[in-house]
């Protein structure tokens, strides 16, 4: 009987934990959103704080995206992140197959020299790639858009994901094919690309991530502001924009540039968390 | 018939190679050229000789010396911490069944949230402005405690809100590595402990924590990875002078002497990058030397 009542008791102990949490986490998304409809003067009244608002406002939505170019960053934002990820697809996939499927001199030696790049940090090798860019001339006018992209197209762990999904599709199914005549390339678009659909969707939604996030290399290329992306769009509105004196106005573009990655986790949490369990880093 | 297949390959291949090439090899035989060059300077390519100059000054300029301190406490503090957190959430969600899935989703959206865009939200929380007393400074005078400005205000409270947001953004990852860690733990092993009679703190730490010690140090690796690499979270709270604010990081001061309004001095910045990769590296070796006879693998 007293047992029952002690698993109860810490039972529901545990549930004011992970409640007390999941708030910590969460209050800084309401706060976000409570701050962005307050009324920008009403908000510059409020020595303390309030916890909620009578009268919402729409007009720091339209400030976002009239008084700086918060839709120009989203454009880029977009352009960079279907560009970089449509070009890394592109490049990863027949890598992969190459190392999965045909027969080489130097297959090992190459895929042990593939992986050992994994271990390089991005620190060490974007001096170099920077300097690579500014005398391409890459970082001037709409030239910018390929100085963004080039850097970020290929990534060795993802051919090494791919590499290992495409291993476990049986021999039997290659060798059918190669009877039949089917050519390599088209076993590769026809067979073994929809047979991993599953991980290259859980790819593609990284790298959608990941580029929506990327604030270092953008900031060190773009120079003109209207090749910004979000990140730093977000930070030259906190900086020179209305950042200073407009907080409400400045958390609605914070909420702009959340809103689509919150949207697409929801969608594709499953995907999104096991994909990340498999391969993500951050933290 | 082989001879085609082997161009073929390589064909595959060709776009990861010139792009790997391109962007990773050569730049990282480049970056130890650099910094080797002294007195590199960025529009005539001209350097005055070749030594351990950069090095010298990157370890003598106080913005670095002020950086690796930062990123140190940085990195002593939020690890553990996360880690540990972590590991108490993941042991909650696996002890309970309703809502389990929604509070997991809850938990994971920080890892899908743009770190600069949220950081802003936290720096409104905790500064304090001739306008506003801030969230956070309005809880503190609440409590009847001295207001603090956490933005602006002395360095522990600017260290202070830098580890919360640090941690407040690992913890996702940490979070769902541990929790299928802990899901993966054959269950046989507490059905048995139970038949025994074993305390619950016995089953956690002669089961529970032995199995999923490999995870735990995996976590703690990639952790101080990670944390060694902070910058962005700072820019995000205190804006892009860093070294003015007193915060900046390794890898903010390798940016700043990359940075052509400021810096422009390659050199320096590939000696300093170099030396956080020598820290990272040494860090990681021990870290494996000691978990040697410590981790039990399964």
């Amino acid at each position: 009987m007293i047992e029952k009542k002690n698993a109860r008791v810490s039972r529901g102990l545990i549930y004011l934990f992970l409640i007390i949490w999941a708030f910590i986490v969460l209050f800084p998304f309401y706060w976000m959103v409570l701050t962005s409809v307050k009324d920008t003067a009403a908000y510059n009244n409020e020595k303390i704080p309030e916890f909620i608002t009578t009268a919402p406002t729409g007009e720091n939505y339209v400030k976002a995206f009239t008084e700086v170019s918060l839709g120009r960053y989203f454009i880029n934002t977009l352009i960079f992140t279907i560009v970089t990820t449509g070009l890394m697809m592109l490049v990863i996939v027949p890598a992969a197959f190459a190392f999965a499927r045909l027969e080489f001199k130097g297959k090992g030696l190459l895929f042990a020299l593939f992986l050992s790049l994994m271990m390089i940090p991005n620190e060490l090798v974007i001096i170099t790639n920077y300097v690579t860019i500014v005398n391409w001339g890459f970082q001037k006018g709409d030239l910018t858009y390929l100085g963004l992209i080039l850097p970020s197209v290929t990534s060795v762990f993802y051919i090494y994901l791919l590499k290992e999904n495409f291993e476990a599709i049986p021999d039997e199914l290659y060798n059918a094919a190669k009877v039949d005549g089917t050519s390599d390339l088209k076993y590769l678009l026809k067979v073994m690309v929809p047979i991993s659909q599953p991980t290259i969707v859980t790819i593609v939604i990284l790298k959608v991530i990941e580029c929506w996030n990327s604030y270092v290399w953008p900031r060190l290329i773009t120079k003109e502001a209207k090749y910004f992306l979000v990140s730093n769009g977000i930070q030259a509105i906190r900086e020179s924009g209305f950042g200073r004196q407009d907080i409400p106005a400045m958390m609605a573009a914070v909420v702009v540039v959340s809103v689509p990655l919150i949207v697409l986790f929801l969608v594709f949490r499953d995907k999104i968390m096991a994909g990340v369990s498999r391969g993500g880093t951050k933290g | 018939m082989k001879q085609k297949n082997n161009l073929k390959a390589w064909l595959y291949l060709l776009p990861a190679i010139l792009f790997l090439g391109v962007f990773m090899v050569y730049p990282l035989v480049d970056v130890c050229f650099y910094s080797l060059e002294e007195n590199y300077h960025s529009i005539s390519q001209t350097y005055t000789g070749v030594g351990l100059g950069n090095f010298g000054h990157v370890l003598s300029d106080p913005f670095f010396i002020q950086a690796l301190k930062n990123t140190l406490i940085l990195v002593v503090i939020t690890v553990p911490v996360s880690t540990g957190i972590s590991l108490l959430i993941a042991l909650g969600l696996s002890s309970v069944k309703a809502l389990k899935k929604a509070f997991q989703t809850i938990y994971f959206l920080p890892y899908v949230t743009n770190t600069l865009a949220v950081g802003l939200v936290f720096m409104i929380l905790f500064a304090r402005t001739e306008y506003t007393d801030g969230l956070i400074n309005a809880l503190i005078q609440a409590m009847g405690y001295e207001m603090v400005d956490f933005i602006n205000g002395p360095y522990w409270a600017k260290m202070l809100v830098t580890c919360l947001y640090t941690v407040w953004i690992v913890m996702p990852f940490k979070i769902l590595i541990l929790t299928s860690a802990l899901a993966s733990v054959n269950q046989d092993y507490y059905k048995a402990a139970k038949v025994d009679g074993a305390s619950s703190g016995r089953i956690f730490r002669k089961i529970t924590l032995p199995m999923i010690s490999p995870t735990v140090f995996y976590l703690i690796i990639t952790g101080f990875i990670g944390a060694f690499k902070a910058y962005s979270d700072e820019v995000a709270l205190f804006g892009v002078n860093l070294n003015e604010a007193g915060m900046n990081t390794i890898v903010g001061y390798v940016y700043d002497m990359l940075y052509s309004d400021k810096g422009g001095y390659p050199g320096y910045a590939a000696a300093a990058a170099l030396l956080l990769f020598a820290i990272v590296f040494t860090i990681t070796y021990i870290n494996l030397r000691f978990s040697k006879n410590k981790v039990q693998y399964m």
